[in-house]
């Protein structure tokens, strides 16, 4: 098999809850070592959140969790046990990267800040992330992606003008950042790499988020502007929206597509083909340029859901894509693992876990043409690997690793 | 072993990306030069389609104007040059013998056709990394479909869990399809250079933006693979799996706040007591709630009877309260709420102007300093590493320095490429 990227890169990860499990799942994915630790007497969020295979909850039972934890290391050692910050310290010698995302001052609170990492490594990159960054006056403002997402300005920007903002789904920030904290890692490794020097970063999850948004900041600094709620509405399309399609042969009713047309070749594309079935309202004057469109949008939306609730989504797809005209099907959960360009990209894999059995896991976006990622081993069982990483990776003795166990910091 | 002062400032700082992108892609080399690398954009002669993109600087359009073009070319150097003529190509093919990098964002298939594609610049230079930043992925059924920002969100099964529930889904209404694909690329692009510096190898960095947005979905495909449930959008509220769902947005006296009860880890249980005790202070408590067992509710789900009470007792106390007021007395009280926050907000936010976050940078050609987010990822032994350091380039405003300087063009080549229309 072929060499994996990050073959040889070790990484002690802390990290939990969605955004620093996907990071590191990056890193596992192409092949780094990565040394996952968690409190046996405290599972982390993600072991305790659905779903559950076959709807039984379990700490080793979670989707959630299973997902961003393929293909590392599971230990438990208990933080509070006086034998656990010399252990990781202990643990950090070996490591190259060392990842948290807790509330900023708790890795210093247990002697393990990167004054303490460094003096045992000096090469350590510490990648540390929180919602709000390290220092100010809200550093330790608690807090998680959901509504990290009204915070960094999305909310704001999605929703009815005739109701009001609504949140966008999961806990977005959650996966905006990892790959920024990817790259970010990455290029610290590289220089540790060449000079032999670590560094520690800081990466709060509202800052890197706004780098999506930056068009929109500089137009509110510059320009003063503030957005309004527009539905799905864009300034320079027209239509530009999602549109009711039939049921599908299961039934399910809440079906649609999205269409937009952004200049005439694809305005005048979709026009014929809304005509074409009878709808012939949508060839009137009062569509005919994009300024006129603009001033009947409404009206215009109405012609063109009138069209496609009577017409398969995938069919409409096809049709309007065969001529040029931007469309595709909303897809639900359920058709993102029958969609068959997802499918053709190996999007999913299953991997067979001891507890839950087979779980869908993806694959990073991102197809290396030299040395793909692999996902191999399922995500671990809570403390499975302590002793095989703590020995046979990290290169504790027997004796060292019985004397801690038998303490019980391994808990 | 490079000494730490040789390495020069800026992560990335030794290595050259030339980023061939449109819209669709310019985040990518954006994140590499934050990190420090030198990034050359490569935009058409007379300009990158990607300067027509509003909003514009005092809303008067031109190619020196766009904001988006600022947001996403800052930090970078620029050159024109036609690929898709010999002469063109050919410099471009020089270039490529210096590169660490190169980024496009091209159709499917375009590159092959002009000659450069991944096989092609790699016989110039083995240790190349190019990374393609398209819609679908370089193939597959639906690698030629045209895909703008909505019909991504909508394929990436975003939309359908977005919006409120009795109408069409929704997209975020600025571009995010092409961003986590771009953003992405950054990220594969750093794992193929950790391969290249140790091997010597480059490769090929395929990059699908449907995948990408397919991957913030949280744990929503997995409740299909695990429960064959299909989540679905529920507005201001949430549903994490049958039967049990939470609010997470509100309107309060001047605009919008989230708040997300419900028990758990996460200080989540601690976060709804703190609500609970604030509302008693000021006379609007609710003692049906307190007596709620919030510790053993799972992580961001609440009972339907006790999200109905909930509602009932926190919707008017917030309509008491300014989200400012909010935002305050949550972070006193560590309660888990924030603001939806508008523009206005976010560029005078106390804790990004306490960690110094944003950059003024000075657009000397029109006597103006303009606010640009700053840092995505502080290095806190050398804050400069990290950041914005100059504007976005005009039109050709490097050729002389790139063309000329490094490539050995005189000033009668420059002269003759721009007659042709190469430059």
């Amino acid at each position: 098999m072929a060499h994996l990227p990050l073959e040889g890169l070790k990484v002690l990860d802390f990290c939990w809850v969605p955004v620093g499990p996907m990071t590191t799942k990056y890193l596992s994915e192409y092949g780094a070592t990565v040394l996952r630790v968690e409190s046996g007497k405290r599972p982390e969020t993600l072991r305790r959140a659905g779903p559950f295979a076959g709807g039984e909850s379990g700490v080793n039972r979670s989707g959630y969790f299973a997902n961003y934890n393929a293909n590392k290391y599971g230990l438990s050692i208990d933080m509070s046990h006086p034998d656990a910050p010399g252990l990781i310290l202990r643990i950090a010698e070996w490591a190259d990267v060392v990842t948290e995302n807790f509330t900023p001052g708790t890795l210093e609170r247990w002697g393990l800040g990167y004054d303490e990492l460094s003096r045992v490594n000096p090469r350590v990159v510490l990648f540390s992330a929180s919602m709000l960054g390290r220092g100010g006056p809200m550093q330790t403002q608690p807090g998680f992606g959901a509504v990290l997402s009204s915070l960094a300005g999305y909310t704001n920007i999605i929703g009815w003008p005739d109701r009001g903002p609504v949140n966008p789904y999961g806990a977005y920030t959650d996966f905006v950042c990892p790959k920024f904290a990817v790259s970010a890692i990455l290029a610290a490794v590289d220089r540790q790499r060449a000079t032999g020097r670590g560094t520690h970063l800081d990466m709060s999850q509202l800052e890197t988020s706004l780098h999506f948004g930056g068009p929109m900041l500089l137009d509110a600094g510059v320009n003063g502007r503030e957005p309004e709620l527009v539905g799905n509405r864009h300034p320079s399309a027209s239509p530009h929206g999602a549109y009711p399609c039939a049921p599908d042969a299961n039934g399910e009713a809440d079906r649609w597509i999205a269409i937009a047309a952004f200049n005439d070749e694809q305005w005048a594309a979709l026009r014929d083909e809304v005509s074409a079935d009878g709808f012939t309202d949508i060839a009137s004057g009062e569509f005919r340029t994009f300024r006129v469109r603009k001033a009947h949008e409404d009206k215009l939306d109405g012609i063109i859901a009138d069209w496609t609730v009577k017409h398969d989504r995938h069919e409409l797809m096809r049709r309007l894509q065969a001529v040029g005209v931007p469309a595709g099907v909303v897809n639900d959960t359920r058709d993102l693992f029958e969609d068959p360009q997802l499918r053709h990209r190996e999007h999913f894999t299953w991997l067979d876990h001891p507890e839950m059995g087979p779980y869908a896991t993806d694959y990073t976006e991102t197809q290396l043409s030299l040395t793909p990622g692999r996902l191999d081993r399922p995500a671990p069982l809570l403390g499975q690997d302590t002793e095989y990483a703590l020995r046979e990776i990290v290169g504790l003795s027997e004796a060292e690793y019985r004397e801690l166990a038998e303490a019980g910091a391994l808990e | 072993m490079t000494d730490e002062t040789d390495y020069g400032p800026g992560l990335l700082a030794p290595y050259r990306v030339l980023d061939l992108t449109d819209a669709r892609g310019l985040l990518c080399g954006k994140m590499l030069a934050d990190l420090g690398a030198d990034l050359v954009q490569v935009e058409p002669p007379g300009g990158s389609p990607a300067r027509k993109i509003g909003p514009f600087y005092k809303d008067e359009p031109g190619a020196e104007r766009s904001l988006f073009w600022w947001a996403y070319c800052a930090n970078k150097r620029g050159i024109t040059l036609d690929i898709d003529t010999a002469d063109g190509a050919a410099l471009f093919r020089r270039l490529v013998g210096q590169a660490d990098f190169v980024i496009e964002s091209a159709d499917p298939g375009f590159m092959a056709s002009i000659g450069l594609s991944y096989a092609a610049l790699q016989e110039l230079n083995p240790r190349l990394v190019m990374v393609s930043i398209t819609a679908f992925g370089q193939d597959g059924p639906y690698a030629d479909y045209t895909a703008s920002d909505i019909v991504g969100m909508a394929l990436g099964g975003f939309m359908h869990l977005t919006g409120d529930g009795d109408r069409p889904p929704l997209r975020v209404s600025m571009p995010q399809f092409y961003q986590h694909g771009s953003a992405a690329g950054a990220a594969g692009a750093m794992i193929a250079h950790t391969h290249r510096q140790l091997t010597g190898e480059g490769q090929h960095v395929d990059v699908s933006c449907q995948q990408a947005v397919a991957r913030t979905l949280a744990h929503a495909p997995q409740y299909w693979d695990l429960e064959q449930t299909i989540l679905r959008r529920m507005g201001a509220y949430r549903e994490s799996a049958g039967g049990t769902f939470t609010r997470i947005n509100w309107p309060c006296k001047d605009g919008y706040v989230n708040f997300q009860p419900g028990g758990g880890t996460a200080g989540a249980a601690r976060s709804v007591r703190s609500m609970l005790a604030w509302m008693t202070e000021e006379g609007m408590g609710s003692p049906e709630l307190d007596a709620v067992n919030w510790e053993e509710l799972g992580y961001g789900t609440a009972r339907a009877d006790i999200m109905e009470q909930t509602v009932a007792a926190v919707a008017p106390f917030f309509m008491t309260h300014t989200r400012n007021e909010l935002a305050d007395g949550a972070l006193e009280r560590r309660i888990l709420l924030f603001p939806v926050a508008t523009p206005s907000d976010i560029l005078a936010h106390r804790q990004l102007a306490a960690r110094d976050y944003y950059d003024r940078i000075e657009h000397e050609d029109i006597g103006e300093t303009v606010t640009y987010p700053g840092h995505f990822v502080k290095d806190l032994n050398d804050p400069s590493r990290v950041g914005i350091r100059r504007r976005a380039p005009r039109i050709g405003e490097h050729n002389r320095e790139i063309l000329g300087g490094e490539l050995g063009l005189n000033e009668r080549d420059l002269a003759r490429l721009t007659e042709l229309g190469v430059v």
